[in-house]
């Protein structure tokens, strides 16, 4: 019994220190933080209570930064899951050039989301970028000020780029999920005479729900965590049309020095993802993880 | 040479500091996301994985080691900027120059590359671990780290250099007190290409706003595109607004909204309606809302250089961009030629006056009292000189500016000093929380998005929270 508490100490400990460092710290340094006016330098001392977080919630680009991390959100799930399925199903099928097929379908998400960022950003490109003139020469009338630089397309432009990066991460998880569904289940079916499109439907759909909920979790945080792809294509412009919550806390923070403001668009962040995290785990992962205990 | 030095004059880009923050964190969630992915908390704990990597990037921004200013009274830390030949030879020379003066005294010196400068000294404000000598932008920023204590008056131990830099120390004064001193100071104004000018039949560089539309409109007509500008980035668009505001506001009104902060005057609407009238006759290059400054061809200053359009409006740091964009390294070459912002009509700011901002030495609160005479020496007539000689910038001691080779940088310098007054970027000289502010509702503007009016009011609205 001892022993075992201290193996449990043993391996426990580098991560929860860990989770100290990296997570426990930062949380409570931000909130901190967002009690203060504090420029980022010299002592923090004037404290001004809730301010920051009036500040943040009636400021409106913060409240249509929330907003274009919810349309992702939803447009994740509603665009990349049918896709991902559909793509799944299809390379879980003895095709020619399956693996070929699915290393495709994989790349982008492997590839360092700075590095796709950049080359997008080029393909982009108003008038010389390669993608527009490809667009433009089958007859597709382009933007004048590019894809990227109209308000109205850039989340849309956005959107598709962030799906083309993550797609790959979904059909990977539901591949992996159908290759757990027992052949014996299929043959069985078959055996009945049910189509292929009733197995799908009927057994390998339903048998890999749990990894599609897991799924859904993850594009969910994700979304609400976008940054990187936002940041490198157009930074939140153009006229704040792609900012997102993050974006909205650097650029209060380490470009405007609102070191406060920023600690208090980030715990509004932190408390949205939880409640959100919270929320899908009671009503919706709750039949997996009781499955599990 | 000049091109590090001016790149990013705001941090606009996430710094690789803070990237690597983040990382550091997306790596210590995996690992606690992964092992506890089987648990029923995991929910929870993914989440604060979550966030946190979030919060580290503006909770942590100082994370990194400063090994800044040593304790020893006897050794200068000294950080700058000249990344690159020749300045970074110049400086070490420099350095053992003035050891040999003074003996026992030990300096320094870090040179690294703009942005990891900017990063550091960001961090080292936050601890309050700075190095003995560094680099001041001026104006707010200058103001608010004078608050914090941070930065130590030089008006007394430098009387000398002052004296001989003049008008040139007015942003780094605050409250009547000298707190650092500028040893390269440029104006921004147009930058164009003479041989695309030439073939739309344009023979002289504007010098009204009524020309400047003329301009464009002949560009346009031959097939050019008349101006690149970097609106992604923010401040590239906000120079326009700077400089009709410079143009439409007298120099005392100008003034006085930088310390009261009261922007109410008529001229700062006006300003926002001559650049309204700019904007009307689309004069930029398609996608210019989020096109960047300075990187890449296909930034603003690599449309200029790649001979894609005719003009841009940009500051003295140029003509060393361009040359960085170019396979030749050459930049526009013999092509290159500057104009100033053109006059407006019935405007009140004079107009031979010019926007521009530069770097200056600051000495910290806690460096040794040799950091004094090192900055001193830094400003003497025979560092300048060598300074200038290098093309390292525009030099503020009147006694370097003959040294200046580059043709270029040379009439930027004529410019600078037949100007009656220099007004410092207004995002400097409010600080980054204004500034920031009313460089947001400037780019807006840009965008069709906001009105005259609607930038001075979220000026002043900014204002307030300062107050």
């Amino acid at each position: 019994m001892r022993r075992q508490r201290l193996e449990i100490l043993l391996f426990v400990t580098p991560a929860l220190a860990l989770m100290a460092v990296f997570v426990l710290y930062p949380v409570f340094s931000a909130a901190r933080m967002s009690l203060y006016s504090w420029q980022g330098f010299g002592p923090m001392d004037d404290f001004i209570g809730l301010e920051n977080y009036l500040r943040v919630l009636t400021d409106e680009v913060f409240t249509d930064a929330v907003m274009h991390n919810f349309i992702i959100v939803f447009a994740s799930i509603a665009v990349q899951l049918p896709l991902g399925l559909a793509l799944a199903l299809l390379l879980n099928r003895r095709i020619k050039g399956r693996g070929l097929l699915r290393t495709i379908v994989f790349v982008p998400y492997v590839l360092a989301e700075v590095i796709a960022g950049v080359v997008w950003f080029q393909l982009l490109q108003p008038r010389t970028g390669l993608l527009e003139q490809a667009v433009s020469s089958v007859g597709i009338p382009v933007p004048e000020q590019g894809f990227l630089g109209t308000p109205d397309l850039a989340l849309t432009t956005v959107f598709v780029v962030l799906t083309w990066k993550y797609l790959g991460l979904a059909v990977l998880l539901f591949l992996a999920g159908l290759q757990g569904v027992p052949d014996e289940l299929h043959e069985a079916a078959q055996l009945d005479g049910a189509s292929w499109w009733q197995v799908q439907r009927r057994i390998a759909v339903p048998l890999i729900a749990p990894t599609i909920r897991t799924w859904v979790f993850l594009s969910m945080i994700g979304s609400l965590q976008l940054f990187d792809m936002v940041w490198i294509l157009t930074g939140g412009g153009p006229a704040n049309a792609t900012t997102t919550m993050v974006t909205y806390l650097i650029s209060m923070g380490t470009q405007r020095s609102n070191y406060g403001i920023a600690g208090a668009a980030s715990v509004v962040l932190f408390l949205i993802g939880f409640a959100m995290a919270l929320a899908y785990q009671y009503l919706v992962l709750r039949r997996d993880t009781k499955a599990d205990a | 040479m000049v091109r590090n030095r001016y790149r990013h004059r705001l941090t606009t880009q996430v710094s690789a500091a803070t990237f690597i923050n983040v990382l550091h964190a997306t790596t210590a969630c995996e690992v606690t996301k992964g092992s506890d992915m089987r648990r029923s908390g995991r929910t929870a704990l993914s989440v604060l994985c979550g966030s946190a990597v979030l919060l580290t990037a503006t909770a942590c921004g100082g994370g990194e080691e400063t090994s800044a200013a040593g304790g020893d009274d006897n050794t200068i830390t000294w950080w700058h900027n000249s990344n690159n030949e020749p300045g970074r030879g110049y400086y070490e020379q420099v350095a053992a120059e003035f050891e040999e003066a003074n003996p026992g005294v030990e300096v320094e010196v870090e040179a690294m590359a703009h942005e990891d400068m900017v990063d550091r000294l960001a961090a080292a404000f936050q601890s309050g671990d700075l190095p003995d000598v560094y680099m001041e932008r001026g104006g707010g920023e200058l103001a608010d780290h004078v608050e914090a204590g941070l930065v130590r008056d030089l008006t007394q131990e430098s009387d000398e250099a002052i004296e001989k830099l003049g008008g040139n120390v007015s942003g780094w004064q605050v409250d009547g007190q000298t707190y650092a001193l500028p040893f390269s100071l440029g104006v921004v104004g147009f930058w164009y290409n003479t041989e695309l000018f030439e073939q739309a039949g344009i023979t002289e560089a504007p010098q009204t706003m009524e020309e400047l539309y003329a301009a464009i409109e002949k560009l346009k007509a031959a097939g050019i595109t008349p101006l690149s500008v970097g609106a992604g980035d923010k401040w590239p668009a906000a120079h326009y607004w700077y400089y009709t505001a410079l143009r439409a506001c007298g120099q005392d009104v100008l003034e006085d909204a930088v310390t009261s902060l009261d922007f109410t005057d008529e001229c700062f609407v006006e300003a926002g309606e001559v650049l309204e009238e700019l904007l009307a006759t689309e004069p930029f290059n398609p996608g210019f809302l989020t096109t960047p400054a300075q990187e890449g061809a296909t930034s603003a200053s690599g449309l200029l250089a790649t001979d894609q359009v005719a003009m841009e409006l940009a500051g003295h740091w140029e003509p060393g961009v361009m040359q960085g964009l170019t396979d030749d390294g050459a930049g526009l070459g013999e092509n290159t030629g500057w104009f100033a912002f053109p006059e407006i009509e019935g405007g009140e700011g004079d107009p031979a006056a010019q926007l521009g901002g530069g770097d200056a030495w600051a000495v910290s609160t806690d460096a040794p009292d040799a950091s004094v005479d090192l900055v001193n020496y830094l400003l003497s007539d025979e560092v300048q000189t060598g300074f200038a000689e290098n093309d390292m910038g525009l030099p503020t001691n009147p006694a370097a500016t003959s040294a200046v080779s580059d043709p270029a940088l040379a009439q930027l310098l004529e410019v600078r000093d037949a100007a009656p007054y220099i007004q410092l970027y207004f995002d400097t000289a409010f600080g980054q929380s204004i500034g920031g502010a009313m460089n947001d509702s400037i780019a807006l503007m840009f965008a069709g998005e906001a009105t005259p009016q609607e930038i001075v009011d979220a000026t002043m609205q900014a204002a307030e929270l300062e107050k």
